[in-house]
């Protein structure tokens, strides 16, 4: 400020003092300049940054404001029951509840988040076609819940299982197992499957 | 005066047809020369705009300018007043060309203030919450009197809005009428097609039934992969997004569409896009007269409009 401020022709100070608020808003209120359009001008602009930096500032507020710190949203973790509740094939008994379903195949007990990976409906169970099929734009999935028609980029995701102290098994769709196309599978990581 | 016409354009053909043959030797050279000249011109100009922002076109039609203290300019700014322009004072006959116009901005506007009106009387049986939404629908349909008919009038208005936006824009595109000097009010008539389309898609969650949910849900989704703001676009990751704090999160007020939703698309619908587009529109028609008027074709003079020569 001090140097912008300086008016043309006046020699440069020698040592730059150290910023500080006293010298700034000092030199932002001072009187002593021959023109006083300039000091006007100076006041005006302090006057400006400030009404700008309150809006600035309002702005932020106002959109953290959009972001709340606590949710209430359905439990992510829960239990639905021993393994041996769950025949071969899918379980859509807790499809309403829980927006899952439970299968059971050869390797073991999963569980697939029933969200279809194209844009987030719920496909619904064929059994007669033994397949889903997602009613909003026709992606259809193989009963382990691995696409192979309609607009739909992966298979759907599967929630993490683990048996519980007491032998139920504990689904925590906060913690989901991807296979993106082309990349690794996770669905036979630990805790995407209960073998069994 | 066709033929006149025709024969001049012919003739001018082949004038144009004949002078690269002769000019060919010097036309590599005078061309490249032209050519260096036109985009020095541009470069100028561009770096003008850059050190002087505030000289452009887009900044003055964006943000208020200082005018030169005269009489003339003071009573201008009175004259140009947008409330005095809201309605014109004087139109050209051809302003009402229906077969050129359409209509469609003006029957738009219409259509917009019955669905500000209708809209404004389901208030006041409508409650944005999870719990009754729906319900509240049904009671509309089946127990309020004229609550079917004002509904349905504010549903099939929407659609009808939209239809209008579009076609008036097809119209406007078609005439040429977003060229010099309406280029700025095309760019708001686009604001407008934005915040149009958004009003529908906030309204669409309103009556909570099946088929809302799900196109909410469906496009909500796509927000996920929004550039750096969703958790699924690129660079979002990297940036830190997580389905509870992207984009989209704040569209929905959680990371599933549920009561905050509701509520945040009810606010959307009812108060902040009605003033920000009633405040754009205000723009665009004010625009509309600046701009020298609705576009339209040549103006024509009747014959019984030409005034005989008054004799001395």
């Amino acid at each position: 400020m001090a140097t912008l401020d300086t008016p043309p022709g006046a020699k440069p100070p020698e040592v730059k003092a150290k910023p500080n608020v006293a010298d700034a808003l000092k030199n932002i209120f001072t009187s002593d300049d021959p023109d006083p359009q300039r000091i006007i001008a100076r006041r005006r602009r302090f006057v400006m940054a400030g009404v700008l930096g309150f809006l600035g500032v309002n702005l932020l507020m106002f959109l953290r404001f959009f972001f709340p710190r606590a949710l209430y949203e359905p439990k992510t973790k829960f239990l639905i029951g021993y393994p041996s509740d769950f025949g071969f094939g899918v379980d859509t008994k807790f499809q309403n509840q829980y927006r899952i379903w439970v299968v059971r195949n050869t390797e073991g007990v999963f569980v697939i988040s029933a969200v279809c990976t194209h844009l987030g409906c719920t496909p619904d169970w064929k059994p007669s076609e033994n397949k889903f099929k997602c009613p909003c734009h026709g992606s259809g999935y193989d009963p382990e819940g691995v696409n192979f028609e309609g607009p739909a980029p992966r298979p759907m995701d599967r929630a993490h299982v683990e048996l519980s102290p007491e032998g139920q098994i504990e689904v925590d769709l906060s913690r989901l197992y991807r296979w993106p196309k082309g990349e690794r599978s996770e669905f036979n990581d630990p805790g995407a499957i209960i073998r069994v | 005066m066709p033929d006149g016409n025709g024969t001049n354009g012919s003739a001018g053909n082949g004038a144009g047809g004949s002078e690269p043959t002769n000019g060919a030797k010097k036309s590599p050279v005078t061309a490249l020369a032209e050519g260096a000249r036109a985009v020095k011109t541009q470069a100028v100009e561009e770096i003008k705009a850059l050190k002087h922002p505030d000289k452009t076109d887009v900044w003055k039609s964006v943000l208020r300018v200082k005018h030169d203290e005269t009489p003339r300019s003071r009573a201008l700014g009175v004259l140009s007043n947008v409330f005095l322009h809201l309605h014109p004072a004087k139109i050209n006959r051809d302003a009402v060309a229906y077969k050129y116009t359409w209509g469609m901005g003006g029957m738009t506007f219409y259509v917009y203030i019955t669905l500000v009106f209708t809209g404004t009387l389901l208030m006041f049986y409508y409650h944005p919450s999870k719990v009754v939404a729906f319900r509240d629908i049904l009671y509309l349909e089946h127990d309020v009197p004229f609550g079917k008919l004002l509904r349905n009038m504010h549903r099939w208005g929407a659609h009808l809005m939209v239809i209008m936006v579009e076609l008036h824009m097809f119209r406007v595109f078609l005439t040429g009428s977003y060229k010099k000097p309406r280029e700025f009010n095309w760019v708001v008539g686009v604001l407008l097609l934005v915040l149009t389309l958004l009003l529908s898609f906030t309204g669409y969650l309103l009556p909570d039934d099946q088929l809302g949910f799900w196109a909410v849900t469906v496009g909500t989704n796509m927000a996920r992969a929004t550039p750096l703001l969703g958790h699924d676009g690129p660079f979002g990751r990297q940036l830190g997004m997580t389905p509870f704090n992207d984009v989209r999160f704040g569209l929905l007020g959680g990371s599933i569409v549920d009561s905050n939703a509701l509520l945040r698309a009810y606010i959307w619908h009812c108060v902040a896009i009605p003033i920000i587009a009633s405040a754009f529109m205000v723009v665009h028609f004010w625009r509309v007269r600046k701009d020298g008027g609705i576009s339209g074709p040549a103006p024509v003079q009747l014959e019984s409009e030409i005034k005989e020569p008054r004799k001395l």
